[in-house]
């Protein structure tokens, strides 16, 4: 089956800085694929030259198939793409600049699609105001009505959650969710990690330009080397035990939890008879299931959840 | 209902530039006080200084007033300042807030690109010369020799500072610099090229130095077509002022076509 979208070998240099180096992946038709990186990881870089915004410097992109450079006037209208950065025409109401971006892509205003985007974006209420009139929540709606007004076959959001609130995070990856039902493939990158273990199948995950990691999403978790272990105390300690700073045991909330990092090979068996001779006053134990953060820290060394108000 | 409404549609390859035409100029009539009523009220006041007061008393041309002589030169004025406004400052104010993306993603071609900023200019600039006409009436009758030539003349000088404000707005870095263009080269090659003057009054070295203004051979051809009487040939006026609206136009297509400081 051709892939919804094909990268190939891609690189880009700003002056001497290398953003995207040899990058390659493919999607496939209908995938919901999640592109994770930290500040500077050249995921927006990449974003940009599938779109076109950016020159590519080496390597290609193919969409259905077809080369962006040479059949650019076709892929860009089976690309959808919604930009990190809130971006509008302070000219013109949501309502027009809907209907002017249709025909940018040379399609005929669809007033029966304009609607339902309207509507379920939340958008209705605000269709006349002058785009500089809009809070930062309404102009990322915009944003992504604007993404999809002409119907593209792949979707790719950069950042669509950064900075809004619950409800519109929810109301729109169910959206995203039917677009996606109703055949659109959709390319995302977030840094919430856990919208991107709910939403993606197959997860990416890029670091200094790079690839480090693309695998389904399951697969990507039971990567993790290790767990944590979580101990509930009666007593609050005041330092971790010297028995178990061999498993990085951290205190947290003012010495009440105890959390233990457990290499793979380490039994619960020898951990419970550790615990027992110390005779910790344990209320629970809990084992978080390991997250994306865990594996985002492990394959590039940095926390993802710190860095994310920042651009590329 | 959305997998009813999902079903791509027929594309139209000329529907970018004419979606990006109607932008442009629904752009400059949103804000009318300033892209028209502003270059009117100006050129109005021009035409009450030297038409109603000082003209009475000067006299550049046989057998012309000079309420007469100055009124092309002032139209033309308008014509040259709008449609150089027009595409710098839309394409600049792009470029600055950034929303030149949305165009960037989209299909339009390097060639619709231009053509759809280059006429909603023309049609700016020519909107406010045509205004100025009209109240140039109220100041003096202009023999309109060859009307055809004048128009052609002013459509010429329209399209040719739509491409040098392309042109300018994808090499300016700052409002500033943008302002630059304007102050510190058309305004002074407008003043110095014959607008209130003829050049050929001037003593020999400066009317020599005027004939590498270009803005001369705008000025002079269209005075030429609506007066019949000039310093050069209608012919030679057209021909400079048309290979100068084709080198801009190669410029600007070299530059949009490229995607130089449009795309990163």
């Amino acid at each position: 089956m051709t892939p919804a979208l094909e990268i190939d070998h891609l690189s880009k240099s700003f002056g001497a800085a290398e953003a995207v180096k040899d990058l390659s992946l493919r999607i496939e038709p209908g995938e919901i694929f999640g592109l994770l990186g930290p500040n500077g990881a050249g995921k927006s870089t990449t974003i940009n030259m599938i779109s076109g915004v950016c020159r590519i410097d080496r390597g290609a992109v193919r969409v259905f198939g077809h080369d962006t450079v040479r059949r650019y006037r076709l892929t860009r209208r089976l690309v959808g793409v919604m930009h990190q950065e809130v971006v509008t025409d302070h000219f013109f109401t949501i309502d027009l600049a809907l209907k002017i971006h249709s025909g940018y892509y040379g399609v005929p205003d669809d007033r029966a699609w304009r609607a339902l985007l309207i509507e379920r974006l939340g958008l209705s209420p605000h269709l006349h105001k002058p785009m500089h009139k809009l809070s930062g929540g309404l102009k990322r709606r915009f944003m992504v009505a604007k993404a999809l007004i002409h119907k593209p076959q792949l979707l790719i959001l950069d950042e669509p959650t950064a900075g809004v609130d619950v409800e519109l995070r929810r109301t729109l990856w169910q959206f995203v969710r039917e677009m996606n039902a109703s055949g659109t493939t959709v390319l995302l990158t977030t840094h919430y990690l856990e919208e991107a273990e709910q939403m993606c199948g197959r997860i990416a995950i890029m670091n200094g330009g790079r690839l480090v990691a693309l695998e389904p999403t399951e697969e990507l978790l039971s990567r993790i080397d290790g767990r944590s272990l979580l101990l509930h105390l009666e007593v609050p300690l005041d330092q971790v035990p010297a028995p178990l700073t061999a498993w990085n045991g951290q205190l947290e909330q003012g010495g009440r939890r105890l959390r233990l990092c457990l290499p793979g090979e380490t039994s619960m068996g020898e951990v419970l008879q550790r615990l027992s001779q110390l005779q910790l006053s344990i209320r629970d134990l809990e084992r978080p299931r390991p997250g994306l953060e865990e594996v985002f820290l492990q394959l590039t060394g940095l926390n993802l959840t710190t860095n994310q108000e920042g651009s590329q | 209902m959305i997998d009813r409404l999902h079903q791509p549609r027929r594309f139209i390859s000329w529907l970018p530039f004419a979606t990006l035409l109607q932008k442009e100029v629904r752009r400059f009539l949103k804000v009318a006080f300033q892209t028209l009523l502003t270059p009117i009220v100006t050129a109005s006041l021009y035409l009450f200084v030297f038409g109603a007061t000082l003209g009475q008393r000067i006299s550049v041309l046989e057998g012309f007033s000079y309420a007469q002589f100055v009124i092309p030169g002032l139209i033309l004025m308008g014509v040259i300042n709008n449609s150089f406004a027009n595409t710098s400052s839309s394409l600049f104010i792009s470029r600055y807030l950034g929303n030149i993306v949305d165009l960037l993603v989209t299909p339009i071609t390097p060639p619709q690109l231009i053509l759809a900023y280059t006429l909603a200019a023309m049609l700016r600039g020519l909107l406010v010369g045509s205004v100025v006409l009209l109240i140039s009436f109220f100041f003096a009758e202009l023999p309109f020799a060859s009307p055809g030539a004048a128009a052609a003349m002013a459509a010429m000088a329209s399209f040719l500072f739509a491409q040098f404000g392309l042109v300018a707005a994808i090499y300016a870095n700052s409002f500033d610099a943008l302002s630059m263009f304007n102050n510190f080269l058309i305004l002074p090659l407008i003043y110095l090229g014959g607008v209130f003057y003829p050049v050929s009054i001037l003593p020999p070295f400066w009317a020599r130095l005027s004939h590498i203004n270009p803005m001369f051979y705008l000025i002079d051809g269209f005075r030429h077509a609506l007066l019949g009487v000039g310093d050069l040939p209608l012919g030679t006026a057209f021909t400079v002022a048309g290979l100068m609206a084709a080198a801009l136009f190669v410029w600007a297509s070299l530059l949009l076509g490229s995607g130089y400081r449009l795309r990163l």
